[in-house]
Parts: C-alpha cells; sequence; structure tokens
C-alpha cells in the first residue's frame, strides 16, 4: 500500500498528467494513420524525451506504444487497411462487420476489448509485482546473458518461414554493436581507421533510419490509395455490453497477451494468432470467424493489447527488451542513468508501479477520447500516402539531427533508411536487427563478467534460475530443430512452367502406358483366342 | 477461413537473390576484415574477453545463414522480375538526397525557413501542387519547428543566416526558429 500511495506521488504532476495527454491522443492519431505506426513515432520522439524527467518521457512513449493499437483498429475495421501491423487480424472480422453495415458495433468492440486486454495485463502486472521483486535479484551476469541469448533465440524462431534471414539480420545487429572501441583495451574494432566509427554506430541513428526514414521512403514511392468511409450507426457503448457476454473468450486472450508479452522476442503477432486460434476452438459458431465474428474481433483486439504492460517485464526487471519499441525505450534509461533491471525493483519500485499505474489510466484515457472523437479521426485514413511520406521524411530530420547535431549520423541514418526499405519490400524482417544491437551488447558485457567467476563449464549453470533458464534455450533449439527436421522438402528449383510440362508429360505416359497395356492384354486375348480357336 | 490464416510471413522473390547475394558478399568482406580490424589478445583471462570475440560470432552467423538462405532459394538465376525490383530499389535514393540537402542547408539558413522549402518544394515535387496542399505543407513545417524547438527544446542550432538579423529577433530566431 505505501508503494501504491508512493508511485501516485511520482504520477501527480502536472507534467506528467500532460505526458499522459499527449502520449495517449497522440498515440491514437499515430495509430489510426496506416503507414506511421508506433515504431516510426517513438523513433522520431526518443531523442525529444530524452530531456525530459524518466517518468515523464517514458510515459509519453509508452503511451504511444500503449494506445496506437487502439486507433489502429479504426482504419483495420472500415477500410480493411491494419493502423498498426498487429491490427492485421482485427480486418478478418471487423471488416466483414462494416460491410453489414455494424462498423460501430465493430469498433464498440474493438475499443471494449482493447480496453479490457489494457487493464487486465495491469492489474496482472501490479499483482505479480511483489513475486518479481523477489525473483529478480536471483539474476545475477550469467542469468542475464542467457536471458537475452533466449530472447535472441526467441526473435529468430519467431520468424517462421524465415529463420536463416532472421538470424543473419541478428547477427548483423550484433556485428554493429560491436562496431567501435571495445570497453576492454579500448582497442578499435571495424573502424577502418574512420574517426567517426570510432564511438560506435548509434542505435538511435539505426533505429530512426530502419523504422522511420525506411517508411518515408515506402510513402514517397507508393501510389495513393481511394479510401472510401462506409457510413454507420448506433451507440459505441453497444460493445462493452457484448463484450460481458463473451468473458472467456476476453479472459483467454488477455492471459495469451500477458505471457506472450513477458516472453522477449515473441510479442503482440504470436499472442494475437494463438488467442485467436483458441477463440475459434472454444467457440460454438467456428464458422463465423473470418466472416464478421464478435469473438474473433474480441480475441484478436484484447490480446494485442494485453502485450504493451507484459513487454514492460523484462525490461524493467532484467534490463532485457523483448521487442523493438521497449529496445528503444531501454534508451531513455540509460540517457537518464537509470539502470532498468532487478535493482530498479529493489530500491525503485514505486518508479515501476507508477509506470503501471500510469497504464491503467492511459487506457481510460484513451477509450474515452475514442468514445468522443471516432468521428473525426476517421478522416486520418484519407490523408495521401506520399503527403505522410513528407511528413515523416521532415520529422525524421528533428529525429536524427537532434541527437549530436551530426550531418554524419544523418547520412548513417540515410543509408540504414534504404536498408530498411529494401527489407520492407522483401518482406523481410527489421526487428532482428535492432534487437540483435540491443542484446549484441548486453551479451558482450554479461558474458565477459560471468566468465570472471567460472572457472569449469558446469559453473555456468550452478545456480537454479541458470539452469532453467539453460533448460528452456535447449528445449527450443531442440523443438526448432526437430520441427525444420520434419518439415525439410528438397528444394525444387524447376520454372513452374517445367514442372507443369513434366507432370503432364508423367499423366500422358501413364496413360499411354495403361492404353497401351489394355490394347496389348486385348490383342493377347485375341491371339489366345485365334489361337485356342484355330 | 481461419484456417486460412498463415503465421509464416512471404518473403518476396523478385529481387531477393540480389539482396542475399550482396548481404553475402558484405559478410565474407567482413570475415576477411576481421584479423585486421579486430585485437587478439595474447594474455586474455577467457574467450569472452577477447576483443575478437563477438564480431567473429557475429560475422560467422552472419555468413552461415546467408549462405545457407542462398542454397535454400528456389530460384537462383537473375530474371526480368529481379532487374525490374532492383529499379525499385534506386528509387528512394531520390528521396534520400532530398533529405541529405536539407541536413546541409539547416546549419546555414535555419530549422524553420528550410522546413518550409523542403516542405513545400517536396509536396509539389510529389504532384500535389493545389494552393490547398501547398499550404497544408508549409502549416505542417510551422507547427513541427515551433513544437520540437519551441516547446520540447530539441538541440537544434541557429543558423548562419539568423546572424543577419537585428539583436533582439536574432537570438530568438537562434532560440526558437
Amino acid at each position: 500500500m505505501e508503494i501504491l500511495f508512493a508511485a501516485m506521488e511520482v504520477l501527480a504532476r502536472w507534467d506528467v498528467a500532460l505526458a499522459l495527454i499527449a502520449g495517449s491522443i497522440g498515440g491514437v492519431a499515430i495509430g489510426a494513420i496506416p503507414g506511421v505506426g508506433p515504431a516510426v513515432a517513438i523513433a522520431i520522439l526518443l531523442p525529444a524525451t530524452f530531456s525530459m524527467d524518466p517518468i515523464v518521457g517514458l510515459t509519453v512513449l509508452l503511451g504511444i506504444y500503449g494506445s496506437s493499437m487502439y486507433g489502429g483498429a479504426i482504419p483495420a475495421i472500415l477500410i480493411n487497411t491494419p493502423g498498426t501491423a498487429v491490427n492485421a487480424l482485427t480486418t478478418y472480422d471487423g471488416y466483414p462487420m462494416t460491410l453489414r453495415g455494424e462498423a460501430r458495433r465493430a469498433l464498440s468492440l474493438a475499443y471494449s476489448s482493447s480496453f479490457f486486454g489494457g487493464v487486465f495485463s495491469v492489474v496482472c502486472l501490479i499483482l505479480l509485482s511483489p513475486v518479481l521483486a523477489k525473483v529478480a535479484p536471483m539474476f545475477g551476469s550469467r542469468e542475464i546473458f542467457l536471458a537475452a541469448l533466449l530472447g535472441v533465440i526467441l526473435v529468430i524462431v519467431a520468424h517462421r518461414g524465415q529463420m536463416l534471414i532472421a538470424a543473419a539480420l541478428t547477427g548483423f545487429g550484433i556485428f554493429l554493436s560491436t562496431v567501435g572501441l571495445e570497453p576492454v583495451k579500448y582497442s578499435r574494432r571495424f573502424t577502418f581507421e574512420q574517426s567517426w566509427l570510432a564511438s560506435g554506430v548509434d542505435l538511435i541513428v539505426v533505429v530512426l533510419g530502419l523504422f522511420a526514414l525506411s517508411q518515408a521512403f515506402v510513402l514517397l514511392t507508393m501510389d495513393d490509395e481511394k479510401v472510401h468511409i462506409a457510413k454507420s450507426r448506433g451507440s459505441l457503448f453497444q460493445g462493452f455490453r457484448e463484450l460481458a457476454r463473451h468473458p472467456r473468450v476476453a479472459a483467454v486472450s488477455a492471459g495469451f497477451g500477458v505471457l506472450m508479452g513477458m516472453i522477449p522476442g515473441v510479442g503482440e503477432f504470436t499472442a494475437q494468432f494463438m488467442s485467436y486460434t483458441s477463440a475459434r476452438k472454444l467457440s460454438k459458431t467456428p464458422q463465423a470467424f473470418g466472416r464478421g465474428s464478435s469473438e474473433g474481433l474480441i480475441a484478436s483486439e484484447t490480446a494485442n493489447n494485453a502485450v504493451p504492460a507484459a513487454a514492460m517485464i523484462p525490461l524493467l526487471a532484467l534490463g532485457i527488451p523483448g521487442e523493438a519499441l521497449t529496445a528503444m525505450m531501454l534508451s531513455v534509461f540509460y540517457v537518464h542513468n537509470v539502470v532498468p533491471g532487478p535493482g530498479l525493483f529493489q530500491f525503485q519500485m514505486d518508479f515501476v508501479v507508477a509506470l503501471y499505474l500510469a497504464l491503467l489510466i492511459l487506457n481510460v484515457l484513451v477509450v474515452g477520447f475514442l468514445l468522443v472523437s471516432t468521428g473525426w479521426l476517421v478522416y486520418l485514413t484519407k490523408i495521401p500516402n506520399r503527403f505522410l511520406g513528407m511528413c515523416i521524411l521532415l520529422l525524421s530530420f528533428v529525429g536524427v539531427y537532434s541527437i549530436r547535431n551530426s550531418a554524419v549520423d544523418c547520412g548513417v541514418a540515410a543509408v540504414f533508411g534504404l536498408i530498411g526499405f529494401v527489407l520492407k519490400r522483401l518482406n523481410l524482417p527489421i526487428v532482428p536487427i535492432v534487437l540483435g544491437m540491443v542484446l549484441g551488447g548486453i551479451m558482450e558485457v554479461k558474458l565477459r563478467a560471468s566468465m570472471n567467476r567460472v572457472k569449469t563449464p558446469l559453473d555456468f549453470i550452478d545456480r537454479p534460475i541458470a539452469l532453467l533458464l539453460f533448460c528452456v534455450i535447449v528445449v527450443v533449439l531442440g523443438s526448432t530443430l526437430w520441427r525444420v527436421w520434419r518439415e525439410w522438402t528438397p528444394v525444387d528449383r524447376r520454372s513452374n512452367a517445367k514442372k507443369a510440362s513434366v507432370h503432364f508429360t508423367k499423366r500422358i505416359a501413364g496413360r499411354k502406358t495403361r492404353h497401351f497395356e489394355t490394347r496389348t492384354k486385348k490383342q493377347r486375348r485375341k491371339r489366345s483366342y485365334d489361337h485356342l480357336g484355330s | 477461413m481461419a484456417d486460412e490464416i498463415d503465421t509464416q510471413i512471404r518473403t518476396r522473390s523478385a529481387g531477393q537473390l540480389g539482396f542475399v547475394v550482396a548481404a553475402l558478399l558484405l559478410s565474407l568482406l567482413l570475415l576477411i576484415n576481421l584479423p585486421g580490424q579486430t585485437l587478439w589478445l595474447e594474455n586474455s583471462k577467457s574467450f569472452a574477453a577477447q576483443p575478437r570475440f563477438w564480431p567473429a560470432v557475429a560475422i560467422v552467423v552472419m555468413v552461415i545463414c546467408f549462405a545457407l538462405h542462398l542454397l535454400r532459394m528456389r530460384r537462383r538465376g537473375f530474371s526480368k522480375l529481379d532487374r525490374a525490383e532492383l529499379r525499385r530499389w534506386v528509387e528512394p535514393l531520390e528521396y534520400a538526397l532530398w533529405f541529405m540537402v536539407y541536413v546541409v542547408a539547416v546549419p546555414w539558413l535555419g530549422f524553420l525557413p528550410m522546413s518550409l522549402v523542403l516542405a513545400c518544394a517536396l509536396t509539389w515535387r510529389l504532384g500535389y501542387q493545389s494552393k490547398t496542399y501547398l499550404g497544408l505543407a508549409a502549416l505542417f513545417a510551422v507547427v513541427t519547428v515551433i513544437l520540437f524547438k519551441g516547446l520540447l527544446g530539441v538541440k537544434i542550432p541557429g543558423a548562419a543566416l539568423y546572424e543577419i538579423l537585428p539583436g533582439g529577433l536574432r537570438n530568438f530566431a537562434i532560440l526558437y526558429l
């Protein structure tokens, strides 16, 4: 109770209140514009938050992170285009409802489910905090190294069908984290005698290039789309009543969101797919899923909104970001000399609870704002793509240039923007590069520190948490290799035309053989009859 | 319908070969440079304290994974589609150039003037030539400057051009514009 009051004291400031309002409204607006997304907004705003108090800066960023998915549901439901990437499944059931003239019902359901998911996860985490405060100090260097390694492995494994390229890009991220002066002997690594590389490659510059500039390039080279918004009637409160009729779907989906959010490298996508699949299995009308099912909409929206609060757990408790957005937030901590990790839960519990309370208030603010502003937020979806690209290009400059007023940084960001553009064109993942950069740095420091106290390899896992993490790594790697082995098929490099012609020849050949076999048999029979008859 | 949901993201095949080959060549180049660009300590306490260890791990992972991906690719010959996709990759270079010109010009001409010029000129170039769009672009530039430099106080230095302004106005321009 004391901690709760202390946390409220941390929050009871006008700048925190302003940050909450700006974060919630800004996040919803950003989410409602397809093509922007929270990653772009957070990357741009990151340098601006460095001059703020940690609680104020983090509240703005958390606000954007938590509320963008609320806003992302609007274009997903109304125009079949997800506002943020994690609203993709919302289109499956939201848009068919719009086509049936039930857009207000779908929006209302999305808001109520998102609210439930958000509040559920914050309540879970407030209840879990005492446990985390007890477990977090059990994490030493080797446990944090193993947790970071597990994060890297999970990031790679989560990219099914692209695991090799995800691993290669994670390697690229780890490589980027090693460029510059190394911290033991202060020797230079991969600087190629260039003084501007001595301080290394700045994470924020890379993030701004990969997320913001690349998105600007994508939008600038795109064609504009005509957006038709269907008119609909009805109350935006009806969804809250409807949500109450599906408590099981909502609870299971929120549970998936919390669980998946806590595991580094997994995140919203997996949570959403798992909750959607389980909701379909639990449903009495599974055939309605994908055709405007309210349960499907509840499952996807509840799960993705339960993730942001849970994703803060590995970041706050261990200092390990689970995905790109929390990786960006990590730099806010470092700038203010607040070291996230076990110490934060031990000595600054009020700060941690204040963050959770901020998220709770944020959810209330967002729903209130959405209920009154949906009518005009809809028009944000009409901003032309290329005009939006121009806006992001201009804002990206503010983000990169304000770090150290360096034109070189801007050049580096432009190069990473082009790399990000190519990756987006090829549908390849960007997140492994960012997580590789962040987790690579953590792994290097923690492995070096832990090796000083280890004499034999088995000493590395002689503590319970270390052993547990090691076992999880072995199980994840083992199950992944087993799955890859089972799904292995030799590569067929023939063109489709060639494959078709060979297939056709085989069929013909079969017919030919069958035809001749029948004919030969007939002739034999005839001959034999002839023979018999003769 | 739900059965059709696929958690796997499909990599676009056109252009993939170019990317993977370039990435593999870059990785090999880094691997060749590994001994020259990193230090190997004779009296190191452990392998983890070797400055070469982590760059080596990262580069080896890159080489192996890009090579395996290349081996696993269904199509390994350049086609028309690949060439068309490579041409698409050149398109953003124009906007990267706009960006760099803006970066170089801001310290000389100022954040507000250059933002106005870039926003309006780029909007014109993109084909939005009506007064409404140009006005919106100018408004966006002004709001961005006021919000970030004026209110949030991000560090963007005053321009050389502001030096010619009279006393009070010069200070105001350096601080807020």
